[in-house]
């Protein structure tokens, strides 16, 4: 009965798909953003005319250092603040611009966040079954029901009635991607989500979301500060400028998909990387010496 | 601790599949034998004898000084104990019950109203910062003053004796646990909050989601302490006003010198407090059992 149901879930999907490719949608263009903070009449500038544009169903990492204001930039993406001037599109549509400085949240925009955010109080398949019920699509019954299919198709089968605090912070942040694109979002903010991983689950997490990807195809924009993790994942990779933030530099990553481990120690990764390192590099020792003359 | 909570889990799931997990008398043997291997009951134990002989050595063993005068523990256990008390109240004479019975009575409507009123007054508290503006600076306001206070105001407002000692043992659980609530709710995350917006949630999905359940721990831990409270402002209550009730027998035999009946009142007291505070935090387990297997995990 289940097997059934699945099947006739992967024939619609791959039906929808040939009809209509995924990557039509997913489209963000930000033009000349600035985000200005004034918490104590004190301006601080987090994001400066930053622009952007990205492509439906790419994948496009953002590389600074710590504080550079890549949250800010994401936050604004997602609708939690507004920005001070400039616009963000979504497929040709303002999501924030003069004439509403705030965006509106939506599960078209949904996040994966730094610390991770699975309600500790809902059991894994309840929380990945929360935005399509909320959201009134499914019923809780059809929503549970789906939500255990995407699990399982995400390795989690077993994990799917204990609760976050149960399971490896590995899963805990799987299970949170599969919570993100059952409501099949039009973009997904990772904002790090591997930053307190050891390199071994990091790997098994990269590639658990590029076959998470391969079958969504939805554009992912990510925040890290790891280069590797950038390239190997990365259609693009954004090096961001320090606070305030501004794009520096842009480094295609044309290695073809599916990428497999190996890929690290090709030549073509390494050469990809020192490009990249230079200039992030460069912002990171900045970084840290704005940090000194604050403290100062 | 930890392997227990696994061991009902996994059972529960593996139902007539082949399992090692163990089950009903064997679970509780199980758990029993690890119970007793640990230091725990060993201390309580001593703890307790350690307390009862320290009462023992300085009233009845060798009388020191003003100790004397205070019913030493043979004589409260002798009277406790006895079909027949010298001073009029045992676990034989019908008596006793009655007053744990209102006590209790009295105990539970009071808990029962401070958390129907409180609960909800701080969850929307936490969750609305205008209902907060408007509400905080009054209930801070009357936190502070204590129940002894209120008594006079209490039996001007009500008329019969039943109606002001409730208000009375009501008022002091509702402070606290309104607090609490309002604790839990602002030590939600914010990144919850923000996940469920993502996720396409209306005002009262994050209520019911996260609102709620994010403020159950310390909503819990309110009402246990809630319940103590509710304990010791009743007293305060029914030594003022009231011809039924613990605290009634304290201050009744304090003022006919029936001093032995005073400590079995006392302690009768603190046991039933404390039996009444195991049950709401059984009840919190029960209900916060994602609380529950985290901690266990923890080794908690």
């Amino acid at each position: 009965m289940m097997q059934q149901v699945a099947m006739t879930m992967t024939m619609q999907d791959m039906a929808t798909q040939m009809q209509m490719p995924r990557t039509t949608k997913g489209a963000i263009s930000i033009r000349n953003v600035t985000k200005i903070y004034d918490p104590e009449g004190v301006n601080v500038m987090a994001v400066d005319n930053c622009s952007l544009e990205i492509a439906p169903g790419e994948i496009c990492m953002i590389v600074g250092p710590s504080g550079c204001g890549k949250t800010t930039l994401l936050n604004a993406i997602a609708g939690f603040h507004s920005i001070t001037h400039g616009a963000i599109y979504l497929d040709g549509e303002m999501l924030c611009g003069p004439a509403k400085p705030k965006a509106d949240e939506s599960s078209d925009r949904v996040v994966v966040f730094q610390n991770g955010a699975l309600f500790p109080w809902k059991t894994l398949v309840d929380n990945v079954a929360y935005g399509p019920m909320v959201q009134g699509r499914m019923t809780k019954a059809e929503a549970r029901d789906k939500a255990r299919q995407m699990l399982a198709e995400a390795g989690l089968a077993d994990m799917t009635d204990k609760y976050p605090g149960e399971v490896s912070s590995g899963m805990a942040r799987r299970a949170e991607v599969v919570r993100a694109l059952i409501n099949d979002p039009k973009v997904l903010l990772l904002d790090e989500p591997y930053r307190a991983m050891d390199a071994l689950t990091k790997s098994i997490m990269h590639e658990a979301l590029l076959e998470m990807y391969d079958r969504t195809k939805v554009t992912i924009f990510f925040i890290t500060h790891d280069l590797e993790e950038a390239i190997f994942l990365g259609d693009r990779v954004v090096v961001m400028a320090t606070r305030p933030a501004r794009t520096k530099k842009i480094v295609n990553v044309n290695i073809p998909r599916p990428r497999t481990y190996k890929l690290l120690s090709s030549n073509e990764f390494r050469l990809l990387a020192e490009e990249t390192k230079d200039a992030v590099h460069e912002e990171a020792i900045k970084a840290f010496e704005a940090g000194e003359r604050e403290l100062a | 601790m930890a392997s227990n909570v696994s061991v009902t889990s996994g059972n529960s799931q593996m139902m007539g599949a082949v399992s090692t997990a163990p089950a009903g008398a064997k679970l509780w043997w199980l758990r029993t034998r690890k119970a007793l291997r640990s230091p725990t009951p060993w201390l309580m134990t001593f703890g307790v004898v350690l307390w009862i002989g320290a009462y023992y050595v300085l009233s009845e063993g060798l009388q020191v000084w003003r100790f004397a005068k205070i019913p030493g523990p043979v004589a409260v256990l002798t009277d406790l104990l006895s079909k027949n008390p010298a001073w009029g109240l045992s676990i034989y004479t019908p008596d006793y019950y009655l007053h744990i019975g209102i006590s209790c009575f009295r105990v539970f409507a009071g808990f029962a109203i401070a958390t129907i009123v409180g609960v909800p007054l701080g969850l929307f508290m936490g969750w609305s910062i205008a209902f907060k503006d408007y509400t905080f600076p009054v209930l801070e306001t009357l936190r502070p003053i204590p129940i002894l206070a209120w008594v006079p105001l209490a039996i001007l407002m009500f008329t019969g004796v039943e109606t002001s000692v409730i208000f009375l043992a009501t008022l002091a659980s509702f402070f606290v646990t309104t607090l609490n609530t309002l604790l839990g709710v602002e030590s939600i995350d914010k990144s919850y909050f923000r996940a469920a917006a993502c996720l396409g949630s209306q005002p009262r999905h994050v209520f019911w989601h996260v609102v709620v359940p994010g403020a159950m721990p310390f909503i819990f831990t309110g009402l246990q302490i809630s319940i103590a409270v509710a304990w010791f402002s009743l007293v305060a209550a029914e030594m003022v006003s009231g011809q039924y009730g613990l605290g009634y027998v304290i201050m009744n035999s304090y003022t006919t010198m029936t001093y032995v009946t005073m400590v079995i009142g006392m302690l009768t007291l603190g046991f039933v407090g404390w039996v009444s505070s195991a049950l709401v935090r059984f009840a919190g387990n029960r209900m916060m059992q994602w609380h529950v297997r985290a901690l266990a995990l923890e080794g908690r």
